[in-house]
């Protein structure tokens, strides 16, 4: 009888609760019926990674392939978009470029998130780590973002991951302290200190009782660390300290298109658009997801 | 049944018979899709110069009518879907937002629970009356300040100069709640609404706040409309009582009326579990074996640390407790009474090792505690569990209560099966069905979150209990079957109960022993019986005669017999 109520997924007793409190920040963001903001940006979102994904399959031509007897082509049959000072389709190029601003979105914000909850959860509990590791973190975030990334990118070499590196450094500390100062509210709720008093090693209870509270504020973090990372690889490509030129990302497809822009504006529009859709709409879905797991923010929208 | 004299003399205004507020079967509801009522057809009216008290436990009601009659209900949340308010003939339900605006600063004034955040913390108190008086009235800036420095003697606080120019935090919480009155009367309103304006006031500042809401009332006529959950405070105050439940006003009546003699059922229930300041009878001890023993214990807080040390300007620190001694004995339980800053939380945090003490010795079962590492303490952490104030916030939120429940055992090797089984006992012994199990905290009440809590801190299996302020966020009647339940406890598994309170009533029902503190130090320690019924120190004495409703037996429904001499 009593073993029934016992979930068999759990007798290991260590095992967080993964799923019920996924489940449960899952029920809290579609608790309410979204906005049409909302479902527009999801909408564009999801088109934008559909185009990323099927890239291959969706476009006509090599994004890399020169073709010198067809420079600065206007929109045709062939080239839907017309093609670039080299001759490379513009079409195709921006759909690959979709790939490399996902990929460094989406990894930046994981990787930060990963590398910054441990971090935080140490500062917020430890008084000797925290007054170590918070002056390592403001020494980090007094260097300007993107010089730091131009300075780690042009000591390395220019690939994807340094690109991701460089900036993944700045948007830590902002993690960093983000899950430090729930930890340090989390820290004097009873439910923790019973918890100390019931003999509670220190790692169980970090992950236990106090890191549950970070996830929330952390969702909505990822979201905005995800659409600065996009913008900034964009600009470290236009200023050319990103990924190889060869590469087709928007801020590479952007820069070169920069010089013939007096020409053909349509070098630079399209890239930009795409760019621009995919950070709105990123932040649009931020914003919702904070307005769903911050109950303060609901009733201040009510 | 001798409903005699409680309230003498306080008839003569209510001969004036014009009612200053009528209100007529006033119903609220939620706003939204699925209206949910509040309030269901409230009905009461306060003449001039008399208080009424609205009763009740939380959830009642009693804050949505005050609201509703200021015209404050949180715009979209809750609606007044009927009925009628009427102050001196004028219905307020319907008024326009700017009319309501005129009459909130003219007519009526309302204070509120907490003063501090009622001020304006950038702004010193005098400005903030000058400016009241700045937008409703012609008088000259000279005239004025004339009038706020007079509004300030009548509310007697001290240097009204110096407290012109001071701002909110640099007044305690009562000259907050004086500021906060004075600001209220300064227009002189017919009606004045009170809610619970004393709740987070000492006994001894809500003993001066009260009689200083009564002299004014006397002087200037006003009605008021006293919002509070506590009995003593009614006795002390009100000329008449509506116990409200549920949204609806369940009995009104005398003051000497309703606590004398109660015709409804729920108002007896509410009057019998108000505990009685009387201490019970002492108990047998039953073991002579000391559980805990504390030994002139110290905890200071440094002050002025880092920077501000180094340039010089560290004080002292502050002595939260400062050469406290007592012993516990297996079975029996020893309150800890003060005053909020009195140290007693400090105490039992230093007991619990959740701080640690600057001095002194901690015993648990005669060892040592005060001075052992975060691991070496965990073998006697065991020994002695804590049950904390709010209940809303002691069970993480995320955790079945199962899961919270066999935390403790666990970590101490017991297997999950086996702690699993006694968490269901446990539940059952605190009076929940053992199926609560699987659920999670945010579907119980309050009252049965403690008895969660409870169960909790049982599962360990400790010699002693401390409870810091455990039932104090409790309604009565819950309040009531808690202490019930841990006396209870302590009857059938002989555990000793570290009880600190700052309601004497409560110490004076569960407690064998009772030590008072006051700014850290030990003031008073002995029997209850004899520290409650027979203070010798002064402090004592204050605290025994600022306890509200003192004069006032509810349970026999009669004025307490004074004790000769």
């Amino acid at each position: 009888m009593n073993m029934q109520t016992l979930n068999p997924s759990r007798t290991g007793g260590d095992a967080m609760p993964e799923g019920r409190g996924a489940s449960r920040l899952l029920s809290r963001l579609f608790a309410t019926r979204p906005k049409a903001v909302t479902l527009i940006a999801a909408v564009v979102l999801a088109l934008i990674v559909a185009i990323a994904l099927f890239a291959p399959w969706l476009a006509n031509h090599d994004p890399l392939a020169l073709s010198p007897a067809n420079r600065l082509k206007g929109m045709s049959e062939s080239y839907w978009l017309g093609t670039d000072a080299y001759g490379r389709d513009l079409y195709s190029r921006i759909l690959y470029g979709a790939q490399v601003s996902l990929i460094v979105g989406v990894g930046v914000a994981i990787l930060s998130v990963a590398i910054g909850l441990p971090l935080g959860l140490l500062a917020g509990y430890f008084r000797a780590i925290d007054a170590i590791l918070m002056r390592i973190m403001d020494g980090l975030m007094a260097i300007p973002g993107i010089l730091l990334a131009i300075a780690i990118v042009s000591l390395t070499s220019a690939n994807l991951w340094t690109v991701m590196l460089a900036i993944m450094v700045p948007e830590i500390p902002q993690v960093v302290r983000l899950v430090r100062s729930r930890v340090l509210s989390a820290r004097e709720e009873p439910f923790v200190e019973a918890a100390v008093l019931m003999g509670t090693p220190t790692l169980k209870l970090m992950i236990r009782h106090l890191m549950p509270s970070t996830i929330a504020p952390l969702i909505v973090q990822g979201t905005y660390i995800c659409a600065s990372a996009i913008l900034t690889e964009a600009i470290l490509s236009f200023l050319g300290a990103g990924i190889g030129t060869e590469i087709p990302s928007w801020g590479n497809i952007m820069s070169e298109g920069r010089i013939y822009f007096q020409i053909k504006p349509s070098l630079i529009f399209w890239a930009g658009l795409l760019l621009s859709a995919c950070i709105l709409s990123i932040n649009l879905l931020g914003d919702s997801a904070r307005d769903a797991l911050d109950p303060k923010m609901k009733r201040r929208n009510a | 049944m001798s409903t005699a004299t409680v309230t003498s003399g306080r008839d003569s205004a209510k001969a004036a018979a014009e009612k200053v507020l009528e209100v007529e079967g006033l119903v609220v509801e939620t706003g939204g899709k699925r209206p949910a009522p509040i309030l269901r057809g409230v009905s009461f009216s306060i003449s001039p110069g008399e208080t009424l008290c609205l009763v009740g436990e939380s959830g009642s009601g009693k804050s949505v009518t005050s609201l509703a009659t200021m015209g404050l209900l949180p715009r979209g949340a809750l609606v007044a879907r009927g009925g009628r308010i009427l102050l001196d003939g004028e219905n307020l339900l319907e008024a326009t937002p700017s009319r309501l605006k005129a009459l909130r600063a003219n007519r009526m004034a309302m204070i509120f629970q907490e003063p501090m955040t009622a001020l304006n913390p950038v702004l010193s108190v005098g400005r903030q009356l000058d400016e009241v008086l700045e937008t409703h009235t012609r008088l000259s800036s000279r005239e004025r300040k004339a009038k706020v420095l007079d509004a300030f003697s009548q509310v007697h606080l001290p240097e009204i100069e110096r407290i012109y120019s001071s701002f909110p935090h640099q007044l305690s919480g009562g000259q907050r709640q004086r500021i906060m009155i004075a600001m209220a009367l300064v227009l002189e309103p017919r009606l004045l609404i009170a809610d619970e304006p004393t709740t987070a006031l000492d006994v001894t500042t809500q003993k001066q706040i009260l009689s200083l809401i009564k002299e004014l009332q006397q002087k200037h006529g006003t009605a008021v409309l006293f919002i509070t959950h506590d009995m003593g405070v009614v006795v002390d105050i009100a000329d008449r009582v509506c116990v409200m439940n549920k949204g609806e006003v369940v009995e009104s009546g005398e003051v000497a009326q309703v606590l004398g003699a109660p015709r409804e059922a729920y108002t007896q229930t509410l009057l019998d579990a108000v505990p009685s300041l009387t201490p019970r009878a002492p108990r047998i001890e039953a073991s002579q074996k000391t559980v805990l023993e504390v030994q002139a214990l110290e905890k200071v807080f440094e002050g002025g640390r880092g920077l501000m040390r180094w340039l010089g300007k560290s004080s002292e620190g502050t002595r939260a407790v400062d050469d406290v001694s007592f012993r516990l004995k297996r079975g029996r339980t020893l309150g800890i009474v003060g005053e909020s800053g009195s140290g007693k939380s400090t105490l039992a945090r230093c007991v619990m090792r959740l701080e640690t003490p600057s001095g002194g010795a901690i015993r648990v079962d005669g060892k040592e505690i005060s001075e052992l590492s975060r691991s070496m303490l965990k073998p006697h952490r065991k020994r002695i569990q804590m049950i904390f104030q709010d209940p809303n916030r002691s069970l993480n939120p995320r955790r079945t209560i199962g899961d919270s429940l066999v935390e403790g055992p666990m970590n101490y090797g017991t297997p999950r099966k086996q702690a699993w089984a006694r968490g269901r006992e446990l539940l059952e012994l605190v009076g929940l069905p053992a199926d609560a199990i699987d659920r999670y905290p945010h579907q119980f009440s309050g009252g049965q979150r403690q008895r969660i809590a409870i169960a909790r801190a049982l599962m360990m299996e400790p010699e002693v209990i401390v409870a810091d302020e455990a039932v104090s966020a409790l309604d009565v009647s819950v309040q009531a079957q808690v202490l019930g339940l841990i006396d209870e406890i302590q009857q059938r598994l002989g555990i000793a109960v570290l009880f600190i309170t700052h309601d004497l009533r409560v110490a004076a029902q569960i407690c064998d022993e009772v030590l008072v503190m006051q700014r850290g130090k030990l003031v008073e320690y002995g029997p209850a019986a004899e520290v409650l019924a027979n203070p010798q120190a002064e402090y004592t004495r204050a605290l025994m005669e600022a306890a509200p409703g003192r004069h006032w037996d509810f349970a026999a429904r009669a004025p307490l017999q004074p004790i000769a001499g």
